[in-house]
């Protein structure tokens, strides 16, 4: 019990940073291998404050998450105004995850790459829960909002949508903060639950496993990333006795979903009381032809 | 002093122009990056240390015959994993993140089959070496340096003057015309894949000269990609500028500096360069195909 509670546990931390990234890659487009960099910065801004300062967890959790929000804020304005191609905004992102990976390596305050040990452990499945569902509930209403029915726009068609009067730059830049907000929670609560950080934990195969998420759950889908995080974080637990060889398997799914299922999980779509009810009324009518 | 820097510099970023050539050749033609041919250098230096140290082939053999086997490794990438991708033309984010399934799929591969060794090859090079005005040289710098150089001579040569190279320019340019007068774009991709697998290969063996091989070592390779990135993704000169400034500007940093920095200062080169030339110091202007 106490392993599929860890298990749990992990994932849903996951999902907050993916929530993020939905935002940023799925409703606005634009893609990112950096963006553990921002986990990493709500991470260690969040237990340095615990940890040195004595704040109470919650404080410190909103603190941290503010401060990727800034760092989001600085090195988001260069970046997306410099209006880069999709492919190099995500090149220029990666410098920038590593960047500040080098740098909390060298730092005196985040002792360097040793890490951060003994910090207080606060983050329970409670927390974890109403975490999640306050990252859910907001998404789901900035989807709906004006804001994010421009990200959409700018998503589908840059140009057409600066002919109606979205302001690109505008949308870009505030759909970039929002992920890096929803990062730095995630990190936040990844490091008072492991109650231990180091750099080395937030490196590209981080960045890429929560795009991969997105992507593998469709991109323009809220519920889809969040289905396909825990499957990334499940499936990998049941092949255990396969030891190394199971992320070989991680690795040929993830291509065999772009080869076979490129809109991936979902796409489009959402999972909603609605569409389950739906589904089962298909099935029961599908049930009952079978039976007479 | 100063010269023994610029010299390794030049080594190194000859190296790293031979693998940024990897990443451009794919880049030029299919307009995605190719993240797997970093676990194709890293299967190319194990390939070699095979050859050349336990069969005991000679250099050159070991380099020839390693070469070969990643551009058949490389077109077997192509055919299993991009060709349907390609064929349903999906986005080009589609086509990296299954560069970066296949890299993970290759790099564990070898973790769950031979090991998370590290091995050493044959000490050729380390200690041979020649002094030039008290300053020594080592042998493999000069020896990368040259390989890099008559590959890229042989690359240019055969770009411009065989009939191959020339449909391969012609489908850099225009896929759909270079296809309508009689190119088959199928192969024309299928020997890019076959060059940058050589390369590759190339590549991957001086890497294990120089350091040693292990599984991961795909990650040095990022750097690399830096370099196509900074001489403009898609422009082969770019590629070999781009890769000499970074091998220069990294020795540079860690003999006068410090070798921790180093990386900092590679990136913040990145971020710095792509916000003054979007597209590279040699980048040419493509549709962002999203």
């Amino acid at each position: 019990m106490e392993y599929f509670k860890t298990i749990f546990i992990v994932a849903s931390i996951n999902v907050v940073a993916v929530i993020g990234m939905t935002i940023f890659t799925g409703f606005t487009g634009l893609f990112s291998f950096g963006h553990a960099a921002f986990i990493a910065i709500g991470a260690y801004g969040a237990a340095i404050l615990t940890y040195f300062y004595h704040f109470p967890f919650v404080l410190a959790l909103v603190l941290g998450s503010m401060l990727a929000g800034l760092v989001s804020l600085l090195i988001g304005y260069p970046t997306i105004k410099g209006n880069l191609g999709s492919d190099y905004l995500a090149v220029a992102l990666l410098g920038f995850g590593e960047a500040v990976r080098v740098i909390l390596e060298n730092l005196k305050i985040t002792q360097g790459a040793r890490g951060l040990p003994g910090i207080r452990i606060c983050c329970t499945v409670p927390v974890i829960i109403i975490a999640m569902i306050i990252a859910i509930l907001v998404a789901k209403h900035l989807v709906l909002s004006k804001y994010g029915r421009r990200m959409v726009e700018v998503r589908e068609d840059a140009v057409a949508a600066e002919m109606l009067g979205v302001p690109l730059f505008k949308t870009k830049y505030f759909s970039f903060f929002i992920s890096a907000l929803f990062c730095g929670l995630s990190g936040g609560l990844l490091a008072h639950y492991y109650g231990f950080i180091q750099p080395a934990m937030f490196t590209l195969d981080q960045s890429t496993q929560i795009l991969a998420s997105v992507v593998c759950g469709g991109i323009g889908s809220l519920t889809g990333p969040i289905i396909a995080t825990y499957i990334f974080v499940f499936v990998p637990e049941i092949f255990r006795f396969a030891k190394l060889w199971r992320l070989v398997f991680y690795g040929s799914a993830l291509v065999l979903t772009m080869i076979f299922r490129p809109s991936g999980l979902m796409g489009y779509r959402e999972i909603s009381f609605n569409s389950l009810a739906t589904i089962h009324k298909q099935l029961s009518r599908l049930f009952n032809k079978i039976v007479s | 002093m100063f010269l023994q820097t610029m010299v390794t510099g030049l080594g190194i970023g000859s190296i790293y122009a031979l693998m940024a050539m990897g990443y451009c050749l794919v880049f030029s033609i299919l307009n995605f990056s190719n993240f797997a041919h970093g676990a194709m250098i890293m299967l190319g230096a194990y390939v070699g240390f095979l050859f050349c140290s336990i069969i005991g082939l000679s250099f050159f053999w070991s380099l020839i015959l390693t070469a070969i086997i990643t551009g058949i490794l490389s077109i077997i990438n192509e055919r299993l994993a991009y060709r349907t991708l390609r064929e349903k033309s999906a986005p080009s984010l589609y086509l990296i993140i299954t560069a970066m399934g296949v890299s993970i799929i290759l790099e564990n591969l070898v973790y769950s089959t031979i090991g998370s060794n590290f091995y050493s090859y044959p000490k050729i090079f380390s200690r041979n070496y020649i002094e030039i005005f008290s300053s020594t040289i080592g042998l493999i710098d000069i020896y990368s340096f040259f390989v890099s150089i008559i590959c890229i001579i042989l690359l240019h040569l055969f770009l411009n003057y065989s009939k191959m190279g020339i449909a391969i320019r012609a489908g850099v340019s225009d896929p759909v015309a270079a296809s309508l007068m009689g190119a088959n774009f199928n192969v024309l991709i299928r020997n890019v894949f076959f060059l940058s697998g050589i390369f590759a290969g190339i590549a991957g063996v001086f890497m294990g000269f120089r350091y040693m091989v292990y599984p991961q070592m795909g990650w040095i390779t990022n750097k690399a990609y830096i370099a196509a990135v900074i001489g403009g993704l898609g422009s082969l000169p770019g590629a070999i500028i781009g890769g000499l400034i970074l091998g220069i500007i990294e020795t540079i940093v860690s003999v006068y500096i410090s070798s921790v920095v180093r990386d900092v200062f590679s990136f913040s080169l990145l971020i710095l360069i792509l916000l003054f030339k979007p597209l590279g110091l040699f980048g040419v202007k493509l549709e962002d195909k999203m």
